[in-house]
């Protein structure tokens, strides 16, 4: 299943990733000869096989619903690049 | 042997005994990175005001006879992708150049609780994702077997640190063998413990059903006390596992009797280097000396395990990495048009070739149409990979095999062809998939002088098994005493 440059364009879009133009068709290229090899899959028989997304099993774990301690809101915030007060700082989201 | 080339376990009997202090201990270790890490690179930072004012706190405690950890005075090194809070943790990325975590990684947090000494950050392929360390933002790590060659990865910082002696112990992670394979490459041992035996608390994540942290050192001794130490349940990471840790060091020299070792046909077909088959046989037949049973086992869908993974694990690191948002943390592009502008150029600033290209195929494999066609397809192949190794350990206790394919490839050898590199991993990923033990110990050299691995797998949590094992063929063998000259 070969993918086109258009295709690129919006898997980056969907993935958030900002491309310079300039990469775009040698990416493509890669891009289709990591899906050719991947593509040897569809040869595997695999009716009836049940996925398996996590190879030892995994039970949700729950704790019990009491207040405890956190991370203190300065350690939280001291890392963000835009900080104001006592929030993240970012653009308007509505106009 | 020089004091910096000796093991941690051997250095430990020497800081009990009273006849080396943690400081000056340290102190070796610093002088050796000052004038060996300029040619080897594996080394991202290293503070030297906190690692003398951690090995002077051992020794103060020593003295006024504090009860003191199992690793007391112990340099330790850590991959950047294992956070340590209050120090600069950047996964080798430009995205979290100025990142301070606020809190530490639960297997940090154990080698303080055990008084070790945390020793520098090393360096990795960003966001642990690569075979050479050469996709570093930083700078690419050298072998230190041979400086013109790569010293494999993703944990390639960390096997350089201590082949080169530069550390007696670190700390690694792999998703795919990113522990595994630098161990072979640089000549040391290196373990994937089973999925849920150490917490993934504080690693920052790359895919979540495959990393694990691991250790890396000289001998298997060295293995067995570092794994004791961040083995154990952790209640941060949902899928730690609450199960009673071995004590590894004190079984480690008992040989298993009745061995049976399974030797799967499928490691040793097309693409595997003769000097490497060669040196492997030639382990095997150390075992048959010992009386061990060499059965041959089919693990029909290696061929398939690669592709299975770079589905799997792009597309668990295209969901994990869609945090980085230039928000909470990390780095923002100064001048975007709009909120979604400044995520995907913040993104594509901060994110390397590599980490983008795998970003994009997870994203791919996820989307809308094609969910089904690789990423649940890829599910189910992993379900048979794991159904192989139940069949092939139901007859034998171990597998065996080679780590890789070849010795560590030249530095910008595979250039730009990601697809190469991939394949370097072939006979690494299936473990990671199906979530059992996988250690490399160095079996041999090629006559180019370069180190050659032996892999041993183990079923899941049989890590004192596999430890035991690879312990017969140190005591029959002295590849693990060799140094690089530096």
């Amino acid at each position: 299943m070969a993918v086109s440059a258009n295709d690129i364009r919006w898997v980056a879009h969907l993935a958030r990733l900002e491309f310079a133009e300039s990469e775009l068709d040698h990416f493509t290229d890669q891009f289709n000869e990591i899906l050719k090899y991947v593509d040897k899959l569809r040869s595997v028989p695999t009716d009836g096989i049940e996925p398996l997304a996590h190879a030892l099993p995994i039970h949700n774990v729950f704790r019990d619903d009491v207040v405890t301690e956190s991370l203190p809101r300065d350690a939280a915030l001291a890392n963000a690049p835009n900080r104001r007060g006592e929030f993240y700082g970012v653009p308007a989201v509505l106009e | 042997m020089l004091l910096h080339e000796r093991t941690a376990s051997d250095l430990l009997g020497e800081l009990e005994r009273g006849s080396l202090s943690a400081t000056d201990l340290a102190r070796a270790y610093l002088a050796h990175v000052s004038t060996c890490d300029v040619q080897v690179k594996a080394f991202l930072r290293v503070n030297t005001d906190s690692i003398l004012a951690q090995a002077e706190n051992v020794d103060a405690k020593r003295k006024r006879g504090d009860n003191l950890g199992r690793l007391a005075g112990i340099p330790v090194a850590l991959k950047d992708n294992l956070c340590l809070n209050g120090e600069v943790t950047t996964c080798a990325s430009k995205i979290l150049e100025k990142f301070v975590p606020p809190y530490s990684a639960h297997v940090v947090e154990r080698l303080q609780q055990e008084d070790a000494i945390l020793f520098g950050k090393c360096n990795l392929d960003e966001f642990a994702m690569g075979s050479s360390t050469e996709n570093s933002a930083y700078q690419k790590t050298c072998n230190p077997w041979n400086i013109e060659y790569t010293p494999g990865g993703s944990s390639g910082g960390s096997a350089a640190a201590v082949a080169a002696s530069m550390a007696p112990l670190s700390l690694g992670s792999d998703t795919g063998g990113s522990i595994r394979q630098p161990a072979s490459f640089c000549g040391i041992a290196g373990m994937k413990p089973t999925y849920g035996r150490v917490s993934r608390y504080g690693l920052v994540a790359f895919a979540s059903s495959l990393d694990q942290i691991g250790p890396l050192s000289h001998d298997l001794r060295d293995q067995a006390l570092l794994l004791e130490v961040i083995a154990g349940h952790d209640p941060r990471d949902s899928t730690s596992v609450n199960r009673e840790v071995p004590a590894y060091t004190k079984s480690l020299d008992q040989p298993v009797t009745g061995l049976t070792i399974g030797v799967p046909v499928e490691f040793f077909q097309k693409g595997l280097e003769p000097q490497i088959e060669q040196a492997v046989r030639e382990a095997l037949k150390v075992y048959e000396a010992l009386g061990a049973k060499l059965l041959p086992v089919s693990l029909p869908n290696t061929d398939y395990a690669v592709a299975v993974y770079y589905i799997v694990a792009t597309a668990e690191a295209s969901s994990n990495l869609a945090r980085y948002d230039g928000v909470h943390y990390g780095h923002r592009a100064s001048q975007f048009d709009s909120m979604i502008h400044m995520y995907s150029r913040s993104r594509g600033q901060g994110f390397g070739k590599e980490v983008q290209r795998r970003i994009m195929l997870g994203t791919y494999a996820l989307s809308s149409g094609y969910i089904d066609a690789y990423y649940k397809k890829a599910l189910q192949v992993r379900r048979l990979i794991k159904n192989d190794f139940d069949a092939a350990f139901a007859k034998c206790d171990v597998i065996m095999g080679p780590v890789a394919p070849t010795a560590a490839f030249k530095i910008g050898e595979k250039g730009d062809d990601p697809l190469a590199m991939y394949l370097s991993d072939i006979y690494t990923i299936s473990c990671n998939l199906a979530g059992i033990v996988g250690l490399s110990i160095n079996c041999g050299m090629t006559s180019q002088g370069l180190p050659i691995g032996l892999q041993l797998l183990g079923k899941e949590f049989e890590e004192e098994k596999v430890l035991r094992v690879g312990r017969m063929f140190e005591q029959a063998t002295d590849w693990h005493l060799r140094r690089p000259k530096l």
